[in-house]
């Protein structure tokens, strides 16, 4: 992993075009390999990866065989309970992303979704997170915020789509507002709850170390909920895609999600695909993302 | 480190007419009662007891965790009302920062108190390397065994140089090889150190082997039960704990220890294993009655 150069072992290429009786049958074909320093080299790397590079294959395949399964469905147009009448196969949706990649509109679409969510949840981040630090702390401070926040929680965003209208002079604000609302529960839960899981004990050893509030709330508090604070960014994260797109979807001009809707209204039905794909490679890349950052804050994390 | 390794011994301990009660449903109940203790400086002093019998809890007030009930703990004559840097705790669970790598966590005390951090860094590495750890100092505690971990606590409490180290059955969850090479630096450090250790423990041989005193407690409510001094010489040897001076005093505390178990199990057991063991204080030390 650390090597790339070492890793184009012939048998590693294997995951991008081999089925999978092959990944399994792999370790005995490796054993007999040279004993050249190159060769004993690619082979511990590939012992070492083996789980993992099994799973890549496996992972893969599985999504060669989605593709494969969807394109069956379509060409032969299946109708079993569901219809695959107008489903676009996976062909012509491949035909409308090149031709999408090339028109300004659609990358603008994709770049005012990605900003609405920047915003919001950034927003959700820089709130959430001291709010349930010091709630975690100030039993006065939760006494007070969190029978408030129980009764607006289950309220789901799309719920707040009128409210947010009203409330906010232009519908780009309403959106990120939704986004941010999305967002910003589960951030401030989960950082409650990094609070309440802290190790009392470390507070103690802390303190007589000479440690003072502020010093305990830095140096303890903080980086022992982290853990749990991250979680609440990556859920956080997750609920922010699926408000921006019912926003998008009812109140919206421009954005992915009214893309999506506007190729129904348009009877563009390869593009509704589209769309759809384009969402979930976002939300996948955003919360990849949120892993990276926790990975880089929690560096005694990632070693395990 | 000239601080920490300044030569004139420090850390007296004194807690007097010492109780502690906490309130529950059915009323306030007693942890500990009655109890008077001293550490002279210097000095090392273990407390021995059977399990729940309210030794931790009296160490966490001389810690300054808690509050007595009734009485005062001082230590110089300063009276004690919270932690601080003056008394170093060494915890059984380690509690070690897992996000701070162990150069950071030895330097964690001296950072609190303001000093620079390159000085901090300097003084982390000599204290690591008094202890062999300097190979491991960019290390983060998970990666350590148990008997490396504790080593970087007893560490870090001295990091700070206190004036009483207390330690809370550090080695409980240590294997019997590890235990022995811990109590063996614990020992070094200490006589370099020169500061009163407050040492708790349910390990009879370690506390004869460590101490220069033990109190034995007795069960809940817990008071003191008798003190036995610990005329052994030092340095001590893994070999003294074959000695018939031991192994006497060994069996003292032991029966002593016995005897409150089997109260603390509210006389669930009869005393017939309990016959020829009896052993009369009035007030004397068991090394006395011996």
């Amino acid at each position: 992993m650390s090597s790339p150069a070492l890793v184009r072992h012939p048998e590693d290429n294997m995951p991008a075009t081999a089925a999978l009786p092959e990944a399994v049958r792999a370790p005995t074909v490796t054993s007999p390999a040279t004993p050249s320093s190159f060769g004993t080299l690619a082979l511990r790397w590939y012992r070492l990866n083996q789980g993992r590079l099994r799973a890549t294959a496996i992972g893969v395949t599985s999504l060669l065989a989605f593709l494969l399964v969807w394109h069956l469905l379509t060409t032969y147009r299946v109708v079993f309970f569901v219809r695959f009448v107008n489903v676009p196969a996976p062909l012509a949706v491949y035909a409308s992303f090149t031709k999408a990649i090339h028109d300004p509109h659609f990358l603008m679409h994709i770049v005012l979704s990605c900003r609405r969510i920047f915003i919001g949840f950034s927003l959700a981040a820089v709130v959430g997170v001291p709010l349930g630090l010091i709630m975690g702390r100030f039993k006065l401070v939760h006494e007070v915020v969190f029978p408030v926040a129980e009764v607006l929680r289950p309220i789901p965003a799309i719920a707040w789509v009128p409210m947010a209208i009203m409330l906010w002079p232009t519908n780009e604000q309403s959106i990120v507002f939704i986004t941010f609302l999305g967002s910003f529960f589960p951030i401030l839960v989960n950082t409650l709850h990094g609070m309440s899981l802290v190790d009392p004990v470390l507070v103690r050893a802390a303190q007589c170390l000479g440690a003072r509030e502020r010093s305990i709330f830095r140096e303890v508090y903080f980086p022992a909920s982290l853990p749990h604070i991250f979680t609440g960014l990556t859920v956080g994260m997750g609920v922010a895609w699926v408000s921006l797109i019912a926003a998008e979807m009812i109140s919206g001009q421009y954005g992915i999600g009214y893309f999506t809707w506007e190729a129904y209204s348009l009877v563009q039905y390869a593009d509704i695909a589209l769309g759809m794909i384009a969402i979930g490679v976002l939300g996948l890349g955003s919360s990849l993302l949120i892993r990276g950052a926790g990975h880089l804050v929690m560096p005694w994390r990632s070693t395990r | 480190m000239s601080e920490t390794l300044a030569s004139e011994p420090k850390g007296h301990i004194e807690v007097t007419n010492f109780s502690l009660s906490y309130d529950s449903i059915e009323g306030p109940v007693q942890a500990v009662t009655d109890t008077q203790i001293h550490v002279n400086p210097g000095e090392f002093v273990s407390i021995v007891g059977p399990s729940g019998c309210g030794k931790s809890t009296l160490l966490n007030a001389v810690a300054g965790f808690l509050k007595p009930t009734t009485g005062i703990v001082t230590v110089d004559g300063e009276r004690v009302n919270g932690p601080s840097a003056e008394r170093g705790m060494v915890f059984q669970q380690y509690s070690l920062f897992p996000w701070k790598t162990v150069r950071e966590n030895v330097e964690f005390g001296l950072k609190m108190r303001g000093m620079p951090r390159s000085q901090r860094e300097r003084a982390a590495r000599t204290l690591l390397g008094l202890a062999g750890l300097e190979a491991f100092e960019k290390h983060y505690p998970e990666k350590l065994s148990g008997g490396m971990k504790q080593r970087v606590g007893i560490v870090r409490a001295l990091a700070t140089g206190p004036k009483v180290l207390l330690l809370d059955e550090p080695f409980g969850a240590l294997d019997a090889q590890t235990r022995v090479i811990m109590q063996q630096i614990l020992t070094n450090m200490w006589q370099r150190l020169k500061i009163s250790v407050l040492f708790v423990t349910h390990d009879i041989d370690e506390a004869i082997f460590l101490s220069d005193r033990v109190y034995c407690m007795t069960a809940r409510p817990g008071s003191i039960k008798a003190e036995i001094p610990i005329p052994l010489e030092r340095p001590r040897q893994q070999s003294m704990m074959m000695s018939s001076e031991f192994l006497a005093l060994r069996r003292g505390l032991m029966s002593l220890i016995r005897e409150e178990s089997l109260k603390a199990m509210g006389g669930e057991i009869n005393d017939m294993g309990m016959q020829g063991l009896n052993i009369e204080l009035h007030g004397h030390s068991l090394a006395d009655v011996i």
